[in-house]
């Protein structure tokens, strides 16, 4: 780390070295000085323990740690071909070319080709069979990168194939009945037959259909691997992952050795967002087995084109449903389908289902409710995690639903989502039989709508709409109840290793990994308060799997509830050993000695921790220490999808407000207001950072980011950012206003803390719903439009014309009644 | 043969490069062989920004007319570009500022303000994309500081257009970038660095030439082929140049052993491609962006000349200037750093059916000088496109610029860009349109649209249907349906075939709307993205 720097203006209280590697910044917000002098360290708004690195260009990602002498390139054949039998490859015309050292193929992995995350269906090379135009067929090690793609880029040229016939969506595999696992049923009723009975009986019942395409990540650290033969039949791999103990045991699995041969490591990601999840994993495998053939360090970078063709990304999901409500728009039933295009395999599309079906609920109380989920088998990519996990699509159909109902109704969507809100006490069972029990929906909402003037601006968009010929507004308010937790119980838990050396100086190890959510900074936070030190005392290191073993992934949000825990746990004992020590040594109770700014005080005395760690070295008192959580109360069927699978919820809800041109169908927002709920922040300008970051992210995919495959070839033709286009700077909303709800989570998690990383992706569900009010305003509300998502501007403009269609047929319906 | 090393000044000194492929980016050399690490590979294209860097070179004195959008840090002028697509020799003479320069600027301090704003604003997460934003911040800190003005958010926005983020959602980086001018300032000391460049300069001959060896090219001996790179600094020696070497190409194969291939290269933002995406082989390369007469803007005979090297920046910003309808067209042509790089020259001889300056240039009547050995010939740019990808250049022959007459005062003008994205994308269509009305007759009418055929080309049926006739409601939807005679054009993946007809349809209706005879609607009426370019620095470079 570089050497700290002097601070600018520290408030009051600060120390020098407040900051990570540097001064505390300038800007540190004045409400929270008090906080730091009182030598709390969370609930402030350290910044990123990297920032200081970040903005000099000296963050080390793997690509940029220096090369080993020897080290060989890899890149890989891709599949030229949506579904063939693979018959032969023509490896020795691509030896023939310069800088190649050698061709690898499935038969050159010694141990298991699979690098599937649950299900053993994921071939690291093709094997039989090629799956998906861009499944990887073969590797090249060459002696350049530059060599290397060049050779690998001939595929087409070398891999023989002959051609099946190919499943390119998700509708037509459902129709054939292909799925990667088994579809699954949640079905809840107040009686046998109650479902049934009141979708026949109810005043009114409205079916139709939904699209949601899926969404690359699009991190922009691309994939890659960096594998390192090491002593005594060992594997060191620098990985950009998300999960460095499953890559480790995918390694170890490929190579058919055991799991303490291979080291995995991974200091940051460039971005991850549940694409480095599960399938970091291939990269890691065949670069540790060319390194492991050839023995030689072989690093394997992707090109952002083939990252996109090899990787799978967001699920996109076709919905059926058929909804019953009363007359102020009470769901009083209801019956949804989902259809996930899983892919070519199963990666983790079961745990992705089971969350969207988790998630189809929302907010809201469903009486009687059937949900079905089914993960489609194609011939594309195999999609996989993404921020949100399934979470969004499942519970994007409802919101769908409830805007359809107050526009057949006639109410504002805001009334008819209240009604539905989840009961205090009442109507607060979700269907898979978790109750709701702390919810605060109603004050949330009621805030950020008098916050926002929601009633006011409903008022002031339909005055523009009744003048405005060509721009339309629409206005929007979603909320969102998101569940904390892995939905499989065992993954719930994590570990933490907290070294003190003996000049006072701290290092963190933990199971999670950064990429640039502030994981390590908050996990820092922790230690830090917890032994009273400043933050540039603490350093936070490498996650690594020969320091914390059996790792989960970082994933779920649930990066810092677990590993800031485990890390608390660990400094709690190093504090209590210490404790002990000093209430010895100047006659004090252990719980009397306190810890804060660098100092301990015991009885009366004052010395620098360092002094005290010194005493305690002497002393043999040992001074690292382990630390473990596990989550509390977490129960799950996986056959009846019943059970308590989430430890608490978060809550939050946005408005948004947009302007629509009718006549190419482009869009803006142009405002939002997002009351977000991340219980007692730890570090309030890191979730803030979180949520404004989840709601553009979730507004592109809802928007202008739209997956093409070729309809014949199964090529994927968004192939990177000069074809599938992200926000940038000018899609923000100009007015923007993002806000803490502040609200100490009702389960003991880490100083009252919630996850923050993926519930806000649910927020600009709003700016969908805003869009749809918006083109529902050129049939002043009368028709419901049909709108898909991404809604781009051709969508937006199918969606209008089907709107002029629809006012021109009840038209022609009321003239033809009055010429009758 | 002469071969010279490169030579360009980085990190306080002149460095040299040699024995590197004529393709190797500059990304790629600052990786490999500099071992700066700072700046990223996000996507290799030119899309994303990861690996914007700033490149100074010594101000030319033809540069006048687009200035208020230029970066002047004493005699050096400085353009961010995209490291991934940026040809290593195209820098011999130029110096390379990297995120790794920036502290050196700022001795007192432990961070430039650049970086110590993007800090303080918690502006970075993942950090990967960081330092691209850091230099293009960097372009508009050195701008702003250079003449004491301050930006506004919006064209900081702007500034933005070309570098991606994934993690923050933009706010705190726009406001980490109006932070900035807050802190004490830095400043970079450019005297050293054009001294150095002066003596490149005095020191390399007419055209710089550089061999090296090329391995992914071996010869039957399997000894690598031997590329060369020309920068001829005068027409006549760039004349000369391809008047010796024809431009015909040779199969791909063929480069070794077989008739060498050359290829022009002006900002290489879609050759850069060519190579590190479709590894084509693009032989020799003659770069003709540092020839004096091609980078020049002048105004003549009531109309603009634009030299075919002339940056895209530049000549946007000269364009929109003089043409202040095309000021959202100039915004949106692509991001900074890949305005900063390409040509318009490249842009309108590369002739793709999408590509965003032929349309609104054919509806002004564009002609274009082309050149071969000393001869010139002009040409409408209407007659140019001869068919997917092909022109009507000769063997031997170069653009060498672009004339565009001023439209009359009473020619209303607008240039559209249909894209899934405001910034920084490539059209569904695009559509450029002129009109002037005799009496209440259209006395003269263009439209031209691209992404409508394979070629950019004018609607020769639509344009019929309204000259000669009254501007009238009647006449417009007679244009409108005559659209479907002029065009059949395809699905892809930016949009369907339907959709593009009825785009192209509707902005013909928009154009009626906002030039009306009666109750005309003003843009903020019609248009979601009204007043962005207003506050753009192409509005301010555009001000009367």
């Amino acid at each position: 780390m570089n050497k700290p720097a002097q601070p600018l203006a520290p408030p009051p209280g600060a120390t020098e070295t407040a900051g990570f590697g540097r001064g505390l910044p300038p800007s540190w917000p004045e409400a929270e000085w008090p906080a730091l002098r009182d030598g709390r360290r969370v609930g402030v708004s350290a910044p990123h323990e990297s920032a200081h690195l970040h903005v000099r260009g000296q963050a080390p990602y793997t690509d940029d740690v220096p090369e080993l002498a020897g080290t060989l390139h890899a890149a890989l054949g891709l599949s030229p071909l949506a579904h063939g039998r693979l018959l032969d490859l023509d490896a020795a015309r691509l030896r023939a070319l310069p800088g190649v050292v050698d061709v690898l193929t499935a038969a050159d992995i010694p141990g298991v080709n699979d690098c599937g995350p649950v299900v053993r269906d994921d071939p690291i090379l093709a094997e039989g069979t090629l799956r998906h135009v861009g499944q990887p067929v073969f590797l090249v090690v060459a002696t350049t990168r530059e060599l290397a793609r060049r050779a690998a880029a001939r595929a087409a040229e070398v891999v023989h194939a002959e051609p099946l016939p190919a499943v390119l969506t998700a509708r037509a595999a459902h129709a054939q009945g292909q799925y990667v696992v088994p579809s699954m049923h949640l079905k809840r009723e107040s009686a046998p037959g109650a479902l049934d009975a009141a979708l026949r009986a109810a005043p009114h019942r409205l079916r139709g259909s939904l699209q949601v395409g899926g969404q690359e990540q699009f991190y922009l650290e691309g994939q890659i691997a960096y594998a390192m033969p090491a002593e005594n039949a060992g594997m060191r791999v620098l990985c950009s992952t998300q999960h460095p103990s499953e890559m480790q045991h995918a390694v170890a699995r490929a190579l058919g050795w055991m799991d303490h041969q291979v080291q995995v490591e991974c200091r940051r990601m460039g971005g991850g967002f549940g694409g480095k999840e599960s399938q970091s994993g291939l990269f890691a495998c065949a670069a540790a087995v060319a390194a492991n053939k050839l023995g030689r360090p072989v690093k394997l970078r992707l090109d952002r084109d083939d990252d996109f063709l090899v990787t799978g990304r967001r699920h996109g999901f076709d919905f059926d449903f058929d909804v019953a409500f009363d007359d102020a728009g009470r769901i009083l039933a209801y019956d949804v389908t989902l259809i996930a295009n899983a892919g070519h395999s199963a990666d983790l599309s079961a745990a992705v289902m089971t969350r969207a079906i988790c998630h189809v609920d929302n907010a809201y109380w469903l009486p009687e409710v059937a949900i079905h989920g089914h993960s489609a088998r194609t011939n594309t990519q195999s999609n996989t995690a993404f921020r949100g996990f399934g979470g969004p699509q499942g519970a994007l159909v409802t919101e769908f639903v409830l805007d359809s109902i107050a526009r057949r109704l006639g109410l504002d969507a805001l009334d008819v989502r209240r009604a539905n809100f989840y009961g205090v006490g009442q109507r607060h069972v979700t269907p898979y039989g978790q109750g709701v029990t702390d919810n605060v929906l109603h004050e949330l909402v009621e805030q950020l709508a008098h916050g926002s003037r929601y009633a006011a601006r409903r008022a002031e968009v339909a005055a523009f709409n009744a003048r405005s010929p060509v721009l339309k507004k629409g206005l929007a308010l979603t909320p969102v109840k998101f569940g904390i937790s892995f939905n499989v119980p065992h993954l719930n838990q994590a570990g933490a290793l907290v070294h003190i050396y003996t000049d006072g100086s701290v290092l963190v190890n933990h199971g999670g990994t950064e990429m640039g959510q502030g994981l390590n900074t908050k996990v820092a936070q922790v230690v830090a308060h917890e032994l009273g030190l400043d933050f540039a005392q603490v350093r936070c290191t490498a996650a690594d799997t020969h320091k914390v073993a059996n790792t989960s992934a970082t994933a779920a949000s649930t990066g810092a509830d677990l590993n800031g825990m485990a890390a608390q746990d660990a400094a709690r004992t190093l504090r209590q050993r210490l404790a002990g020590l000093a209430g010895e040594r100047y006659g004090c109770r252990p719980e009397a000695v306190r810890f804060a700014h660098g100092r301990v005080e015991a009885g009366g005395t004052v010395l620098p921790f360092a002094e005290l760690v010194r005493q305690a070295y002497l002393a043999r008192v040992q001074l690292w220490s382990d630390g473990f959580y596990t989550t509390p109360d977490l129960h799950w069927d996986a056959q009846t999808l019943q059970g308590h699978p989430f430890y608490y919820f978060a809550y939050g809800a946005a408005v948004s407000e947009v302007v629509v041109d009718t006549l190419t169908g482009e869009c803006r927002v142009l405002r939002a207001d997002v009351l977000h709920d991340a219980g007692r922040a730890l570090n309030p300008a890191l979730d803030i950072g979180q949520i404004e970051g989840a709601f553009i992210q979730g507004m592109g995919w809802l928007t202008m980011e739209e997956l093409v495959w070729h309809p014949q070839s199964g090529l994927l033709l968004t192939h990177a950012p000069s074809t599938y286009k992200i926000p940038t700077a000018n899609d923000c909303p100009p007015d923007l206003r993002v806000r803490l709800f502040d609200n100490p989570n009702a389960q003991p998690t880490v100083h009252r803390s919630k996850a923050v990383g993926e519930p806000p992706l649910l927020l600009p569900f709003s700016v969908l719903l805003a869009i749809r009010d918006a083109i529902s305003a050129v049939g002043e509300h009368r028709v419901d439009p049909p709108l898909r998502a991404s809604a781009t501007a051709e969508a937006i403009l199918d969606a209008i014309e089907a709107v002029r269609a629809g006012v021109a047929a009840t038209e022609a319906v009321a003239s033809a009644t009055v010429a009758a | 043969m002469d071969t010279q090393a490169i030579r360009f000044f980085h990190r306080g000194a002149v460095v040299q490069a040699q024995d590197l492929p004529i393709t190797t980016t500059v990304l790629q050399w600052l990786r490999e062989q500099a071992r700066c690490t700072g700046t990223k590979e996000g996507c290799a294209e030119g899309d994303c920004g990861a690996c914007t860097v700033v490149v100074a070179e010594l101000a030319r004195g033809a540069e006048s007319a687009a200035d208020a959008r230029a970066v002047h840090v004493g005699p050096l002028r400085l353009r961010p570009v995209n490291a991934c697509i940026r040809y290593l020799p195209t820098l011999h003479g130029k110096a390379l500022l990297t995120v790794e320069d920036l502290q050196t600027m700022a001795p007192e301090q432990a961070l430039h303000p650049v970086q110590q704003a993007m800090l303080d604003c918690h502006a970075s997460q993942c950090g990967f994309c960081t330092p691209g934003f850091v230099m293009s911040l960097y372009a508009s800190y050195a701008r702003h500081h250079g003449d004491g003005s301050r930006p506004t958010r919006q064209q900081l926005a702007h500034d933005l257009a070309g570098n991606l983020c994934r993690c923050t959602g933009y706010r705190p980086i726009l406001d980490a970038a109006q932070r900035m001018f807050e802190l004490p300032p830095a400043r970079l000391d450019p005297e050293p660095i054009a001294a150095a460049l002066r003596a490149i300069a005095a020191d390399t001959p007419d055209p710089f030439t550089h061999a090296a060896p090329n391995p992914a090219f071996p010869d039957a001996q399997g000894r690598a082929r031997i590329d060369r790179f020309f920068a001829p600094r005068r027409l006549a020696t760039l004349a000369a140049l391809l008047a010796e070497a024809p431009t015909e190409r040779p199969p791909d194969e063929a480069g070794a052993g077989g008739a060498r291939k050359l290829t022009l290269l002006a900002g290489a933002t879609d050759i850069g491609l060519w190579t590190n995406k479709q590894f084509r082989d693009v032989g020799d390369l003659l770069y003709v962006g540092d020839v004096a007469e091609l980078t020049g803007i002048a105004h003549e005979n009531g109309g603009l000349r634009i030299g075919a090297a002339v940056p895209l920046e530049d000549a946007w910003a000269a364009l929109a200037q003089a043409v202040p309808a095309l000021r959202d067209m100039a915004q949106r042509f692509a991001g900074p750093p890949v305005r900063h790089a390409g040509t318009l020259g490249g842009n309108l001889a590369n002739g793709s059916p999408i590509g965003d300056g032929a349309p609104a240039l054919m509806a002004l009547d564009a002609a274009l000088v082309l050149q071969r050995g000393s001869a010139q010939r002009r040409m409408p740019l209407d007659a140019f496109y001869l068919g997917y990808m092909r022109n009507a250049l000769r063997p031997g022959e170069f653009l060498h610029s672009i004339e565009v007459p001023l439209p009359h005062a009473a020619t209303r003008v607008c240039a559209e860009k249909h894209s899934k994205r405001y910034d920084s994308d490539i059209s569904a269509l695009s559509c450029g349109l002129a009109l002037r009305l005799d009496g209440a007759r259209v006395g003269h009418v263009r439209i031209a649209f691209g992404g409508m055929a394979a070629v950019v080309r004018r609607a020769a049926h639509a344009e019929a249907a309204l000259h000669g006739q009254r501007w009238s409601e009647a006449a417009v939807r007679a244009a409108m349906d005559a659209l479907a005679d002029d065009f059949q054009p395809l699905s892809d993946l930016r949009a369907s075939q339907d959709h593009r007809l009825r785009v192209a349809r509707n902005l013909l209706w928009r154009f009626w709307l906002e030039n009306r005879p009666e109750a005309p609607l003003a843009p903020a009426q019609t248009r979601v993205w009204a007043g962005l370019q207003e506050s753009s620095r192409i509005a301010e470079s555009g001000a009367p």
